[in-house]
This record gives C-alpha cells, structure tokens and sequence, in this order.
C-alpha cells in the first residue's frame, strides 16, 4: 500500500512536471523568437531555437523602445494604474466604512448601487463614457468657466481642461468610478468583522472621524487593502478597452495593451520582432513582481473570489 | 457615533460617489435611453421606441454570434473547471513541489488578454502551419478551440487556487473518518471531498460562466473575430456594431445589443446568487 502510494506520487510529481514545462513554454518561445532577426521569424519556424543565422541580439528591442515608443507606453500605463489603485484604496475605504457605520437608506441604496455594478458588462457603458469622457475632459476647460464667470483669460491658459479625464492624469477618475464596485464590496464585507467598540473608544477620547479613520480603521483594514489593491492592479494594469477609448490617443496616450495592438498594421502586416520585444518587456515586469509578492498575490485573490 | 459620522458624508461618500456617477451611473443611465433612440447625427439622438432592439434580433450576426459565446461558455466552463479540480487535488497530496507548481500554474493569470491572445496566435499558428492546416484567421473551428486552449492555460490557475483552499478548508477527521472505515479514494472523492467544495465549485463555475460570456480581449487578439465574424463572441460583435460601422445608426442598434447583452449577465448572476443562497440554507 504505501509503496504503491509512493509510485503513484512519483508519477503525479512527473506529469504535473510535464504540464508546468507546457504552462511557461508559451512565454518561453516568445522569448526566443524575439531575439531571432525579423525576416527569419515565420509563423512555421516559430518553433527553431535562433541561431547564427537568424540570431540578432536585443535589436527587436532596441527598436521596440526607441521607435515605437514602448518607454512612454510604460510610463503611461504605470502612472494610471498606482493613481487609480492609490485613489481606489483611500476613497473606497472610506466610503466603505461610513456605508457600513451610518445606517440610513440612503447609505444602504448607495451599497446595492456599487454591488449592481460589478455585475454590469462594460460594454453596456463602453459608448457612452467614452462620450462623456471626451465631452468633460474637452469642453470643462479654465476658458469655459471664465466665460462663465465673466473673467478673460489668456489663449494658452484658456485650453486647461479642469478635469481632463481622457488623459493619463484623469483617467484615474474613471477608475475610481469604475473599480468603486469590487473595492466597495470587499472593505464592507470585512468591516462588518471590526468591532464598533474600538472605534468608539477613539471617538469619546476625542479623535475626529477622519482621524479615527486613519489611525484606527485604516491599520486593521491592512490585510483587506493588500487584497483589494492587487485585484484592482491586476485589472487596471492589463486593461485594454477602457483606456483604449477613453484616452485621446492623437496627443500619443498610450497603454502598453494599446500599443501591442498597434504591431498589427491596418492592411494586415505585423512587425513580429519588435511585437515580441515588446510582449516580452510586458511580461517580464508582471512575472518579476508575482515571484516577489506571490503569497500576497494568491491571498488577495482568493479573498476576492470568496467574497465576490 | 452614527450622528457625528453621518454629517461626514461629503468626505467620506462623495468623493466616491461622484466618480460612480461620471464612470458609471450617468453613462448607464445614458446608455439605457441612447438604446431606444434613432441617431441622425451621433450628437442628435430622437426617441425611437423598440426599432433598434427589433433590429437586434433580427440581426444575422448577432445570433450567430450568441450561439458562438453560448458555445464557447459551455466548453470553456467544463475543461476549465475539471482541469482545474484535478490539478487542485493532485496539488493537496503529499508531493514535492506543490507550491513551485502553484506558482507556475497561476502565472498566467497576471498577464493581460491582449498580451495572451498575441502570444497564442504566434503559437498557434505555427503549429497550424506545420500540420499543414489553414491559419487561426481563416477557419472559425481553429479559431474556437484556440480560444478554448488559450481560456483553459489563463483561468485553470486561477480556479486551482481556489479549489485548493476549498480542499484545504475540508476538516481532517473527515478525511481520517473515511479512511478508518474503509472508503476507497474514489468514495473520497464523491462522497466527502466534492460535497465540502461545493461552495468553490459554485464560485468557480459562475467566474466561468461570466467569463466566457463577457470574453473580449483575448477574442480581439486572437482572431478577431475572423473569417468574416465566425469567431466572434458577444462582446467583440457589440464592439464591431459600435465602432466598425460607418454611420450613427449602428450606435443605436449597438447600444440595444449590449442591454441585451448586460440582461443575460445579469440573469446569470441572479441564478448564482439564488445557487449559493440556498445551499446556505443547507448549512
């Protein structure tokens, strides 16, 4: 019996062995074409490790960055994700604990309000906030509401959008909106858990809500908000349509999933090298930061799926 | 403390509220109306009853393209989720190594769908090429179980984590119960492990459903709906309608078609809510 058990174990290590060289193949083989020149790469020698021939160093990526602009794609996509997730964590949190403190109707419609959306498909929004975006971000401008007011200001001082959501720096806005759902949903669920009595403690010696908050909510909440901050990441990081038609893309906003897309010309052509230089810049970040952080990772997404 | 806090609010609700309402509630609200109206000009839209959503069900594409998703959820649903329970069970016995293939298994994850679907297309397609087969963009069978490959390799992770803290969650004197009496692994298996897990199997299986539904990225990068849109599922054949037409009156049918869209996730949703109630209720 146990030698049995013993040979069937042996044998489980060695197939699940198998499959996990066939789970990280894929990237691999991405990394190998990238270094392989651009008229060796066809899609039936996919497969052929590069060599002398075909080889070509870090051209593809030296062509990636330089012409392609995948520095400023990074930038972009990395300033919008920490805005969001930064916004999404201090707001939601917030919003969260008085939803679950202050018991009215109003409080409790605002809840069911968050819970329907994360059921919502964006493609039900898609057209219409991308509409609106475009709407705030072009006609809210410092020249507007002078107008409005009655004041003059000068040309160049009269185009600053005042809430310029369909730039890397606003977009965030529309994040906080957006992600308000899951973030919502979450901190609630968990602070339910707290016990009012500490919180009341810190008000009777005289704490304001918004201290109470911060130095009594906020340290309990910790485990949550690592949660809700890597589900939000995940998403923020690796979306593509939102920011696709939300950002105006003719001032050159760009997001790395954006500028993959790009490779494909219109009439069909793909420039293979630099496309998988550029896959391989995307992931190798993502991986890096997993094999960091991959008990958090795990942890964070098993809350998430539990709870939603 | 609920009357101090509840003066509060323009500091704690607002600030999330008001965001809600640009990113979510004002443009649903929009979109709701926008869907029973005729545009002339996209800025000019007139009221125009049920024309558009009759237009939706009579549309070719739209119904081929709901058999392609509903078909695609099934598949997807089912290899996903037994892929995913077998690996989680493999994972919860005493072998080395469990957590290096956790990690291995749940990477795929992390990475975004237009990345993946990219990735899968180079793959696919060379070994498309060297069976001597038509490519991904020219045969929708190809197309379809390459999506279902390219689903099961992202999501088989990400269930296993949480079939593996299901099976964890399992008390141990269950387990030494059934082993003292006797019971063979395979009665394990039906009769104590898979009825603890059933919550995890109700998550899981509604993370799939929805999934696949809601399916677009790894759709756009993969095949982008070609050969002439036999490959294309919900979402992307909603995009289409909205941003591959020339002329306003697609908005309308487009806006129509995706509150279809959202009323079958949200029926979806309802029917899992009622799933996990009343196992609750068992309890």
């Amino acid at each position: 019996m146990h030698k049995a058990t013993k040979i069937s174990n042996t044998l489980l290590t060695a197939l699940l062995t198998v499959l996990s060289l066939a789970w990280i193949y894929p990237v691999l083989m991405i990394l190998l074409n990238s270094l392989k020149k651009e008229s060796a790469i066809t899609t039936s020698s996919a497969f052929q490790l590069p060599n002398g021939a075909t080889f070509a160093g870090f051209e593809n990526y030296v062509n990636a960055i330089d012409s392609k602009g995948f520095l400023s794609a990074f930038g972009y996509t990395l300033l919008i994700t920490i805005t969001s997730v930064a916004l999404i964590l201090i707001f939601c949190s917030m919003c969260a604990w008085f939803i679950t403190r202050v018991n009215t109707w109003w409080s409790k419609a605002c809840y069911y309000l968050f819970i329907f959306s994360m059921v919502v498909p964006f493609q039900m929004l898609m057209f219409t906030l991308s509409a609106t975006a475009d709407k705030i971000g072009t006609s809210l401008t410092l020249g507007n509401l002078a107008d409005a007011l009655g004041f003059t200001v000068s040309k160049s001082a009269a185009e600053i959008s005042l809430l310029p959501v369909n730039t890397p720096y606003g977009i965030c806005i529309i994040y906080l909106g957006f992600g308000a759902g899951l973030a919502v949903f979450m901190f609630c669920g968990f602070m339910k858990s707290i016990p009012l009595e500490i919180e009341e403690a810190a008000m009777i010696d005289g704490c304001g809500p918004l201290r109470t908050f911060f130095l009594v909510v906020m340290p309990i909440l910790k485990p949550t908000l690592i949660s809700v901050g890597i589900l939000e990441t995940m998403w923020v990081w690796n979306d593509y349509l939102l920011p696709y038609l939300v950002l105006d893309r003719t001032k050159g906003y760009t997001t790395i999933s954006i500028l993959i897309q790009y490779f494909r010309g219109s009439y069909g052509t793909v420039e293979m090298g630099p496309m998988m230089a550029c896959i391989i810049l995307t992931v190798l970040p993502i991986i890096i930061v997993y094999l960091l952080c991959q008990r958090h990772i795990i942890k964070g997404v098993v809350a998430g799926a539990v709870k939603g | 403390m609920q009357r101090s806090l509840k003066r509060w609010w323009p500091v704690f609700l607002l600030p999330t509220f008001a965001a809600f309402c640009v990113g979510f509630i004002y443009p649903f609200i929009q979109g709701l109306y926008l869907s029973f109206c005729k545009f002339i000009t996209i800025d000019n839209p007139t009221w125009n009853g049920l024309a558009n959503y009759i237009y939706a069900f009579t549309d070719a594409s739209f119904r081929q393209s709901f058999l392609f998703s509903a078909a695609f959820t099934i598949v997807s649903t089912l290899a996903i989720n037994v892929a995913a329970f077998a690996i989680a069970l493999a994972l919860t016995r005493a072998i080395k190594g469990t957590n290096l293939f956790r990690t291995v298994f749940f990477m795929p994850n992390l990475i975004g769908g237009i990345v993946l679907g990219y990735i899968w297309q180079i793959l696919l397609n060379c070994v498309l090429s060297l069976l001597e087969k038509p490519l991904l963009s020219l045969d929708a069978t190809y197309g379809f179980w390459g999506l279902i490959i390219l689903m099961c390799w992202q999501q088989i992770g990400y269930m296993m984590i949480i079939y593996i803290a299901g099976l964890q969650s399992i008390p141990s004197d269950y387990l030494e119960a059934a082993k003292i009496d006797g019971a063979t692994s395979w009665q394990t298996l039906w009769r104590i492990k898979i009825p603890n897990v059933m919550p995890s199997i109700t998550i899981c299986t509604f993370l799939t459903l929805t999934n696949g539904f809601k399916l677009f990225d790894q759709n756009l990068a993969l095949t982008a709906g070609e050969p002439a849109h036999a490959s294309e599922g919900l979402a992307l054949n909603i995009y289409y309608t909205f941003y591959a037409r020339s002329g306003p009156q697609w908005k309308g049918y487009g806006q129509a078609k995706a509150v279809l869209f959202c009323l079958l996730v949200i029926a979806i949703s309802l029917i899992q809510l009622r799933a996990t109630r009343s196992k609750e209720v068992q309890q």
